[in-house]
């Protein structure tokens, strides 16, 4: 029999250094500070006293909330006691969060998005002004804050805080509560930036116990109106386009839990559904429950009584008093206002949803996709938890089924799996007559040059079901060899050289088989896809459906 | 600025009465499309002033497919294109066989 340890003999192990670390990091912050409040004049001292150099830091960079009173004071830190950070964040916006790399105040990024500073992040990527870890999608980098990437200080927006530090984030709720779930109970500092200081907040958010210390900015938070598609720049190949998705994939499958891309092909969807759609009559078989934004191009499918319920990653610009007078389709808190939760709305839109459809810049052979250009990284976002099959899902639906038994025809219905429709709509050229088909995607030169294990790809092509252009409806999953799948691709690839590089025999059989329809397969007149069929034609349209209650940033009003 | 022409030999002569027409306005992404009814019945014509250069097989593509599928016999098309995709100049060539192609002048 082994003899106990002697427990006297043992060395002393520490099991409680990080908890240490945050209280002693606590106290030098707490000089600064009136309880939890600290003012704005003293945030570059604050972060000097409880950020250490190599820290693992969040600062809060969503869609739409930026916390840019924090970014700026970051960016003044002492380059002495402050260096060399790590940042963790979902969405590289503003200008500040690159100039932190610049300084020399942070030198490695783990990230998802950086949509507007997609060029300046190419140029510093190439340049070797960043080491960089990965470019994620977002819920796989919530996940890594859990496991690898726990942030030590997580530097947060939201629009109010009462003097205990509880938060009101507003509609924009977006990734904070996950952002501070990691790193507050794994023992880091969790610094808010607010608009005002208040009795009681509206709703909590966040609880104060949760929050370490606040700053009153002294102008309201930066929001930025991402998802307003005008629909007077609704062109007549994306009303053509949207008729296609409609008829030849929303109506045979039935499609009823779904998420949209945030293009103008989609902005064009949502403002047929009262028109064609109706004719159709597809009402109620459609596009009902939706893991989206507040689209303000939905606003008249959900004044008709199409939409049921939607869940929102974040809100929108405009649309909040719209919202609040709509509770029964839109999630609201006690307050009346929207509460929106990023990291609960990608895995809404990844295990709930049966579709998504969505629009990207390149599409290849294979189906793969990319909205990776050589001189611009857009990152990643939402679409690719959004359009991907989820391995883990496990209950039926109608589409998830049919979509299921296309593409495995043979096997024991009982033991095949479903799959998700992913569907790329986009017209055959973009913007400056680019093609959206291409032989070789752009992401892998750049994967090259920046030696990058993997290509960024958004979508790959083994989750692509249907890909939707002006030409027609490819249906991938009828496809039964790589051969017959780029013909597909090539068959609705219209005058790219890729489309006109089709074996238009071969094209033509995929055709007969429907896995190619084009529009007089599906009884559409290209002539009949007119502007006059969307339900609104303007900005000004979209208030009038609201009742008056969407109030357009300035922006978007030409009246 | 390009200009292209292309001529083909055409089955049928276009449908309708009237002598012109004119479709789609001169902007950037867009193209305006005169078309008249003063060809013999089995020649079609077009003539294009384009902003892009160097999409003239692009143009072949899409004008052979357009002649084949709409029989625009008769017609002589004149083209000014402020750049437009392969598929909005589809759209504008069928939108203009159908304007003349309607009763009336």
């Amino acid at each position: 029999m082994l003899m106990p340890t002697n427990a006297e003999s043992k060395p002393v192990t520490t099991w409680q250094r990080q908890r240490q670390a945050r209280d002693a990091r606590l106290e030098a912050g707490a000089r600064l500070a009136h309880g939890k409040i600290v003012e704005a004049r003293d945030v570059t001292r604050l972060m000097e006293a409880v950020i250490r150099p190599g820290d693992r830091v969040c600062l809060e960079g969503d869609n739409q909330k930026q916390a840019d009173l924090l970014s700026s004071a970051l960016l003044a830190v002492d380059l002495a006691k402050v260096h060399d950070l790590h940042m963790v964040q979902s969405g590289v916006v503003l200008p500040e969060h690159l100039d932190l790399f610049d300084r020399g105040v942070a030198k490695k990024l783990d990230y998802a998005y950086s949509g507007p500073q997609s060029a300046r992040i190419a140029r510093m990527l190439f340049g070797g002004k960043i080491e960089l870890g990965a470019i994620h999608t977002y819920l796989e980098l919530f996940a890594r804050y859990f496991i690898d990437l726990t942030p030590h200080v997580a530097l947060i927006a939201a629009v109010s805080a009462d003097r205990d530090g509880n938060l009101y984030t507003g509609p924009n709720t977006e990734d904070t509560p996950t952002v501070v779930e990691a790193t507050a109970f794994k023992d880091g500092v969790v610094i808010a930036q607010v608009n005002e200081i208040v009795d009681t907040v509206p709703r909590v958010d966040i609880p104060s116990d949760r929050v370490h210390f606040i700053v009153k900015a002294e102008k309201p938070f930066f929001v930025e109106p991402l998802f307003t598609r005008d629909p007077a720049a609704i062109t007549e190949g994306q009303i053509l386009t949207a008729m296609l998705a409609i008829k030849g994939i929303y109506a045979p499958y039935g499609v009823q839990r779904l998420n949209h891309g945030i293009g103008f092909s989609t902005a064009a969807i949502e403002l047929l559904l009262p028109t064609f759609g109706e004719k159709l009559g597809l009402k109620g078989k459609i596009a009902s429950h939706f893991a989206l934004n507040p689209h303000p191009a939905l606003i008249p499918a959900i004044e008709s009584g199409w939409v049921q319920q939607i869940h929102s990653f974040g809100s929108e610009v405009g649309m909040d008093e719209y919202i609040r007078a709509r509770s029964d389709i839109y999630f609201t808190g006690p307050d009346g206002s929207l509460r929106s939760n990023r990291a609960f709305c990608q895995t809404a839109g990844l295990y709930a949803c049966d579709m998504f459809i969505g629009s990207t810049l390149q599409i290849d052979l294979q189906g793969n996709s990319s909205t990776i250009t050589t001189s611009r990284i857009a990152g990643f976002g939402g679409a690719p938890n959004m359009g991907a099959d989820a391995r883990g899902r496990r209950h039926p639906s109608e589409p998830w089924l049919k979509a299921g038994a296309e593409a495995d025809p043979e096997s024991s219905p009982a033991l095949r799996r479903g799959r998700k429709l992913v569907v790329q709509i986009g017209e055959t050229f973009g913007d400056k007559n680019a093609p959206l088909f291409v032989e070789k995607l752009d992401a892998l030169e750049l994967a090259e040059k920046l030696n990058l294990e993997l290509a960024p790809i958004m979508i790959y092509g083994d989750d692509v079901t249907h890909i939707v252009t002006e030409e027609g409806v490819a249906n991938l999953l009828l496809c039964r060899s790589a051969s017959e799948r780029e013909q597909a691709i090539r068959g609705v690839a219209g005058y790219t050289d890729v489309g006109r590089r089709r074996d238009r025999n071969m094209v033509e059989r995929l055709r007969q088989r429907g896995v190619i329809r084009r529009p007089e397969d599906l009884g559409i007149n290209p002539l009949d896809a007119d502007r006059s069929m969307l339900a609104a034609r303007s900005i000004k349209d979209l208030v009038r459906w609201s009742g008056g209650l969407y109030a357009p940033p300035s922006k978007f009003r030409n009246w | 600025m390009e200009d292209l022409s292309f001529q083909h030999k055409v089955g049928a002569r276009a449908g309708g009465a009237r002598k012109t027409a004119i479709i789609g306005v001169v902007a950037s992404g867009n193209l305006e499309v005169l078309v008249e009814r003063v060809l013999p019945d089995t020649e079609c014509r077009l003539e294009i002033k384009t902003a892009a250069v160097g999409f003239g097989e692009v143009w072949n593509a899409v004008i052979a497919d357009f002649v084949e599928r709409y029989s625009p016999g008769g017609l002589k098309f004149s083209i000014n294109d402020g750049g437009a995709r392969p598929d909005t100049v589809s759209l504008r060539l069928a939108q203009a066989v159908r304007l003349i192609g309607e009763d009336g002048q």
